[in-house]
């Protein structure tokens, strides 16, 4: 049974449309992930979810009952803010059990709540404190605190780490993985940062210019893209796009453009029959590229590096493919010289292709 | 100590030194002159070192003069109602006021207006209103069959006519703040605690007056240090009467100076009013150092034990 269930979604600000008919279905306990570039509607959605915006047209389902006209309070859910949204007047435990206190309910529990939330996220000694004077990765952990405390249905997360520096948003997104397997919750998570994405995601759905480009679990968006958009967000360093013609030679299909003619595996041969110009977008994963200078003509490409950017074990190399640039990853001790070209061998496994107009996957 | 760092040291002191100078004329040297002639026998026609030093004679006299208790009384009263009833009403209409209404701009500068009139033009206007019989408030009552009120010639109902003036001409003052105030207040802390479940009622109570408190203090000072010092008004509309009921310290000072002819008296008393504002300030500005300095503690403390 669905838990929440987005039908036909709208927002518009006046005559602008933000959002155009979004259907989502979340199941109980699942970790949402709303994923996409800035102006995508992410947060929209979520606001919307939670209340804090209203709803243009469409209709918000909890639990199979329409909420859109509800109070933010009357939904049963907690959230997570960018910019941790603490009172500043209140003390760390004031802030953690303000829902619980507006609920009126006995000092006793109030303070065992707060006391066991703020045992497991390692505020105990902060309790005291204002949210003036805690640091910015305490701050995060206290709105989460908050979130926690308030034992809520859903859980809403609107890109909780994107104001810590690196280093902290990787040590909270670890925090975040371990609280999700102690707290079994709906939450849906807003971000753009795809890496947070793969990382925390139940299911990942990726966004752009207010429509759903796709849904599904991590590994079927990075395996299976429906479209260029999809293809290039997700996975870093991203996947490169080439333009590319079919062409039929010796009863074999191969992809050709400037500087590679690879032979297409069987098991894509058919879709791309199907895709009548030929005229298409070849996509390939850095990590589906590796170097090997004996690797035969109709499975290899050529590149000539213009750019090494070493990052320790791995280098990654910015390469010229004809008058493309494609970027590849290689073991940083292979040794190499900028504006030596390269053979690298395709895994035809990861082969992509996307009509060259619509953006759409062959396959 | 080489010369040159000697000279480098003493240029920002060069620098200040016009501004200091200025503030040596402008501001030190009156008061000082005040509170020299607060012990001097004084009266207009001599000049100042003509004057007899009387030591603290005039501070004497004052605790013993009936009317400058009554005054010191009259004042604070008035101070305490003004700014009381401005506060409620000023953050009220803020609170209310606080949201997108086609034509708010238009409304925000009407509400303002009453501010930007000079003090003598409102007390004329208002004493014209307060007329017992071509008013606008008798002539209304009137109209209704009611009795005229003896606005300004009954001692209880010209504290109060003075205190609606006063109110009606800086409400607007308290209310712009507290809206400014109010704008800068966290919208995700707003947005959360709506979420936390509460309802306006909770939201203001619990988050918006707390975190708007520190801008009402000090509003709620400057109307304060104004309010003791309120003259032209009341000059206008009552000129302190009927009896003392409405003569404030300002009017009082300015009485004993221009009709009484006391100088020196005239300097202690403004004296006493800038020493009881100056507690005031001091007090509060006092109370917020310590503040601060327990939150930048506190902060050193976190910053210190951070991940």
């Amino acid at each position: 049974m669905p838990r929440i269930h987005l039908e036909n979604l709208v927002k518009r600000y006046g005559d602008f449309e933000v959002l155009h008919g979004i259907n989502l279905e979340m199941h109980e306990n699942e970790f949402t992930v709303l994923v996409g570039p800035s102006g995508c509607g992410k947060s929209t959605t979520l606001r919307m979810i939670a209340g804090l915006e209203t709803v243009s047209s469409g209709e918000i389902f909890i639990n199979e009952k329409p909420v859109s006209h509800l109070e933010p309070k009357a939904r049963d859910l907690a959230m997570v803010f960018q910019d941790y949204a603490l009172y500043p007047h209140m003390n760390v435990a004031k802030n953690m059990s303000f829902a619980l206190r507006l609920q009126r309910r006995p000092k006793a529990e109030i303070d065992e709540k707060v006391g066991a939330v703020a045992d497991m996220l390692g505020l105990t000694k902060f309790l005291h404190r204002k949210p003036g004077e805690l640091s910015g990765g305490q701050r995060q952990r206290v709105a989460m605190g908050r979130a926690l405390t308030r034992n809520a249905g859903t859980f809403l997360f609107d890109e909780p780490l994107s104001n810590l520096d690196a280093k902290l948003r990787g040590q909270m997104r670890a925090e975040l993985a371990l609280m999700r397997q102690k707290v079994r919750k709906n939450m849906i998570y807003v971000t753009h940062d795809q890496i947070e994405a793969m990382t925390l995601a139940d299911r990942i759905v990726v966004m752009h210019g207010g429509y759903i480009q796709q849904q599904g679990t991590p590994e079927e968006l990075f395996k299976r893209p429906v479209n260029k958009f999809v293809a290039g967000f997700l996975g870093s360093p991203p996947m490169n796009f080439l333009d590319a013609n079919l062409e039929e030679r010796d009863g074999r299909l191969f992809v050709h453009g400037a500087g590679f003619d690879i032979a297409l595996p069987e098991d894509k041969i058919a879709a791309a029959k199907a895709h009548n110009d030929g005229a298409l977008t070849l996509g390939i994963r850095p990590s589906d590229l590796h170097f090997n200078p004996d690797a035969p003509d109709e499975s290899s490409i050529d590149l000539k590096v213009i750019v090494s950017e070493y990052i320790g074990a791995q280098s990654v190399l910015l390469c010229a493919c004809g008058d493309q640039n494609v970027e590849v990853e290689l073991k940083s001790e292979t040794p190499i010289a900028l504006g030596e070209t390269l053979r690298f061998a395709v895994n035809t496994e990861g082969i992509h292709m996307f009509d060259r107009e619509t953006e759409v996957a062959i396959r | 100590m080489s010369v040159a760092i000697k000279a480098n040291r003493l240029t920002p002191y060069l620098f200040l030194a016009p501004a200091g100078i200025i503030l040596i004329f402008a501001l030190l040297y009156p008061i000082g002159y005040m509170v020299y002639a607060s012990f001097l026998d004084w009266s207009p026609s001599q000049r100042i070192g003509q004057a007899e030093f009387i030591g603290l004679r005039n501070y004497i006299n004052l605790m013993s003069d009936e009317a400058f208790r009554e005054s010191f009384w009259v004042t604070i009263r008035f101070a305490a109602v003004v700014v009381t009833l401005e506060m409620a009403l000023g953050v009220g209409l803020a609170l209310l006021l606080d949201r997108n209404i086609p034509g708010m701009a238009v409304l925000r500068t009407v509400f303002i207006l009453p501010m930007m009139i000079a003090p003598i033009v409102v007390g004329l206007m208002w004493r014209y209103m307060y007329h017992p019989t071509v008013g606008i408030f008798n002539r209304t009552l009137k109209d209704m069959g009611l009795e005229g009120i003896p606005w300004l010639s009954d001692s209880t109902w010209s504290f109060i006519a003075v205190v609606i003036a006063d109110v009606w001409q800086w409400t607007p003052f308290i209310f712009i703040l507290a809206l400014a105030a109010m704008q800068s207040l966290p919208r995700s802390a707003l947005e959360a605690a709506e979420i936390d479940g509460a309802s306006e009622w909770q939201k203001i109570i619990l988050i918006k007056l707390p975190l708007m408190m520190p801008v009402l203090i000090v509003t709620l000072l400057l109307r304060l240090i104004d309010a003791f010092k309120v003259l032209e008004v009341i000059l206008v509309l009552t000129n302190g009467g009927p009896g003392l009921s409405t003569e404030i310290l300002a009017l009082r000072i300015f009485r004993t100076a221009q009709e009484f002819q006391e100088l020196g008296e005239a300097a202690a008393m403004s004296n006493v009013l800038l020493m009881l504002l100056m507690a005031i300030t001091i007090g509060m500005f006092a109370y917020n150092r310590v503040q601060e300095a327990r939150a930048a503690r506190q902060r050193a403390i976190a910053e210190k034990g951070d991940d």
